[in-house]
């Protein structure tokens, strides 16, 4: 008799496919958040899997803040011909000129926050009544205590107190008008787990994410990368250096590693040796200890 | 980690003063699962609070409310690995007052960790833990004797509590039950095997995690599949291309076995069975895949395909052990949407059986309110027939939800008796 269990990545596999089918017969107008990062590309590969032989049966949306890295856009574009999906796009830029949100000034100044009025604009826009996000609870503490099927009121708010429990694989998508939801089918995925299936399954990436030399600036104990939206300190340098980046947001914020990893197989290396979190270089999380509970209140990713 | 290793879940229950905290950030610290920035942030906070040293509990904080409370209100998911095993962790409160949020996160643990201070020995709450691990039938129970340092690592406060234990679950339907003496404030018993305790010769805590068999968790012998969608590319190549899109809940399901679709009983044979990566030859619990059949049946969400040899009951009266979840009491005689897999119908509770009392586990026939927390047996009708299985020989098939459609809130979860 052959083995009848699944190793843990194909029971990852099989939990978030069970998740994005559950979205797709609860929901009447759900889209994936795409951003380009690894986890947004690895929900969009196993939407693939959940529906096949169909195509992806709905649209992915980008929450476009203007500060991107260029080959994010790149991969992008790329990945959405492959698929043949529609592409819905949310810029922060247009929210800016429109005076819904006004831009934050100063070296340290970001457009992350600015993102989750873009991100409701949009979602009310095109009615979507679930957003599919590649959030996992293993990033931060507020993530912990996420549902896979997570409600937002009519302002787009989550209530971390007031949650739906969630209980075997019985989810309750049941909303008002005006209403969403957001879903998360790589909850239970770790950092480590994303990267071992995106090594077994040989999943395409930016290649942001493999070692590559680049100009950057050491601030707050990491390395900027320069970009046109950088302002430089007096004592502040450009240098050369060969780097990686962990997880990719806006370029204005992202800090890399000095790394060589360059493979697959040696970024999971690296990644098992770590010894800090990933979101550690992320100057949005650092503000505050509950930075991202509370932008998670207000509708953040 | 090598390609066969298993996800484990486990939950823990417990309260601020039995260690419950100091447990997971003893495991996690132990099994070298904490990362350094991690590590700074609780070293900065314990001295900030003036504690000697890493106050490990604190790897366990999480929304703002929690942390100035100092309590776990919600269920927090954990994870870590080890080279043998992936493992996610449900860390729920336990107080009574939280038993919903005890209940949620283990309706999907394969084990239970139940923690009994040793200078105490089995209280009340211990014995309302061990009743909900067997009310959700978590297949393995490992109690955990902790505080050993403090009855100075004596084996007869360990055998006390086993005797203790093991009086309480004779009236529980309860199968593997293990007990393992610790101190999780001083690692003993935890990851690493402790010296001070020679007379224990059982296996720390991390390595009977990582070894015990769970393949046997899920029912291999009950082929269900409810079907989630309908997949109907209309592209080329798959022109009439009609597939089942599901999680199979239980069993095996092999090509040209002979299934049913419930609840209409039309049969067919299973023509393909279909994934990305290619066709498969077999299928089993809990797999994704796409099912294709030979005949051309109606059927959609909500429907379950079967073995043809083994069918469960459609049934539209059911006699359930309720808890309910939601602030509102249950209004006599409501209506409610019930969820059970992927069918959804409307629902009446009929009749209130009886209460249990979660302390006492006495039988309270009088008191016919269904209140947040409390766990009852109810009778329910549905409006059309639902395929079920007994809980306790299927923990899929063998669950419900109650959805109030005033609110859309989730209000109580069931297991069919």
């Amino acid at each position: 008799m052959s083995k009848y269990y699944l190793n843990y990545l194909d029971e990852l596999e099989s939990e978030a496919i069970y998740i994005l089918r559950e979205v797709w017969a609860q929901f009447e107008n759900p889209v994936i958040l795409f951003s380009g990062g690894k986890d947004s590309i690895l929900v969009t590969h196993l939407a693939k899997k959940a529906f096949y032989p169909a195509k992806i049966p709905f649209p992915l949306m980008h929450v476009d803040t203007g500060h991107n890295f260029p080959e994010t856009i790149q991969f992008r574009d790329d990945i959405i011909e492959d698929i043949g999906a529609q592409l819905i796009v949310g810029s922060v830029q247009e929210s800016i000129n429109e005076g819904r949100v006004t831009e934050e000034k100063g070296k340290n100044a970001t457009r992350n926050a600015l993102q989750i009025t873009t991100l409701l604009d949009a979602i009310e826009s095109n009615k979507i009544d679930c957003a599919i996000g590649g959030g996992r609870r293993d990033e931060e503490k507020a993530r912990a205590k996420e549902r896979f099927f997570s409600h937002r009121d009519d302002f787009g708010q989550w209530d971390p107190k007031n949650q739906r429990p969630e209980l075997w694989n019985l989810f309750n998508g049941k909303h008002f008008e005006g209403e969403h939801f957001r879903a998360f089918p790589i909850s239970n995925w770790t950092e480590m787990d994303v990267w071992n299936y995106i090594k077994r399954e040989n999943i395409a990436i930016p290649s942001l994410y493999f070692a590559h030399e680049r100009e950057v600036v050491r601030r707050d104990g990491t390395w900027i990368p320069n970009s046109e939206f950088l302002i430089l300190e007096d004592h502040e340098e450009v240098v050369t250096k060969k780097i990686r980046f962990r997880t990719l947001g806006d370029i204005t914020i992202t800090g890399g590693d000095e790394s060589e990893a360059d493979t697959l197989q040696k970024i999971a290396d690296e990644v098992a040796g770590m010894r800090n979190t990933e979101r550690g270089n992320r100057s949005d999380d650092k503000r505050s200890e509950s930075a991202m509970e509370d932008r998670k209140r207000q509708g953040y990713f | 980690m090598l390609d066969n290793n298993q996800l484990l879940r486990f939950t823990t229950a417990g309260s601020v003063d039995d260690g419950k905290s100091t447990l997971i950030g003893r495991l996690l610290y132990d099994s070298k699962s904490i990362f350094e920035d991690q590590l700074h942030a609780i070293e900065n906070t314990s001295k900030k609070k003036g504690h000697n040293g890493v106050d490990l509990a604190l790897f366990t904080d999480g929304l703002k409310d929690e942390r100035e409370q100092g309590i776990t209100i919600d269920v927090a998911y954990r994870y870590f690995t080890t080279p043998k095993r992936k493992f996610i962790i449900a860390d729920t409160p336990g107080h009574i007052q939280y038993t919903r949020n005890m209940i949620t996160g283990a309706s999907t643990a394969n084990v239970a960790i139940i923690l009994v201070d040793a200078r105490h020995g089995v209280i009340e709450q211990t014995k309302r833990h061990a009743f909900i691990a067997s009310l959700l039938q978590i297949p393995h129970i490992i109690v955990c004797i902790n505080k050993m340092d403090l009855v100075d690592y004596s084996e007869e406060a360990y055998n006390k509590v086993i005797n203790q234990f093991e009086d309480i679950s004779s009236k529980m339907l309860v199968t593997d039950v293990r007990f393992i003496p610790i101190s999780a404030l001083e690692g003993d018993n935890v990851v690493n095997r402790s010296k001070k305790m020679d007379w224990y010769q059982g296996a720390p805590l991390l390595h009977t995690l990582e070894t015990m068999h769970i393949s046997s968790d899920i029912n291999k012998v009950d082929a269900r599949f409810p079907v989630q969608t309908v997949l109907r590319p209309q592209r080329e190549g798959f022109i009439d291309y009609r597939g089942y899109a599901g999680r199979v809940a239980s069993g095996v399901f092999r090509k040209g076995d002979e299934v049913t679709v419930m609840p209409s009983g039309f049969t067919s044979k299973i023509k393909t069975i279909d994934t990305l990566k290619g066709e498969l030859e077999e299928v089993y619990a809990p797999m994704s895949v796409s099912i294709t059949l030979e005949d051309d049946i109606d059927i959609s969400r909500g429907d379950m395909i079967v073995r043809s040899n083994n069918k469960p009951e459609p049934v539209q009266d059911i006699e359930v052990m309720l808890c309910w979840l939601h602030k509102n009491s249950a209004k006599p005689r409501a209506k409610y949407s019930i969820r059970h897999t992927s069918n959804e119908q409307k629902a009446m509770i009929k009749e209130v059986v009886y209460k249990i009392n979660i302390d006492s586990l006495d039988r309270n026939i009088e008191d016919k309110d269904l209140n947040m927390n409390d766990i009852s047996k109810v009778k329910i009708r549905t409006t059309k027939p639902l395929m079920v299985d007994s809980y306790r020989e299927n923990r899929t098939t063998g669950s419900i939800i109650l959805i109030d459609d005033a609110t859309n809130e989730t209000v109580a979860a069931g297991m069919i008796v």
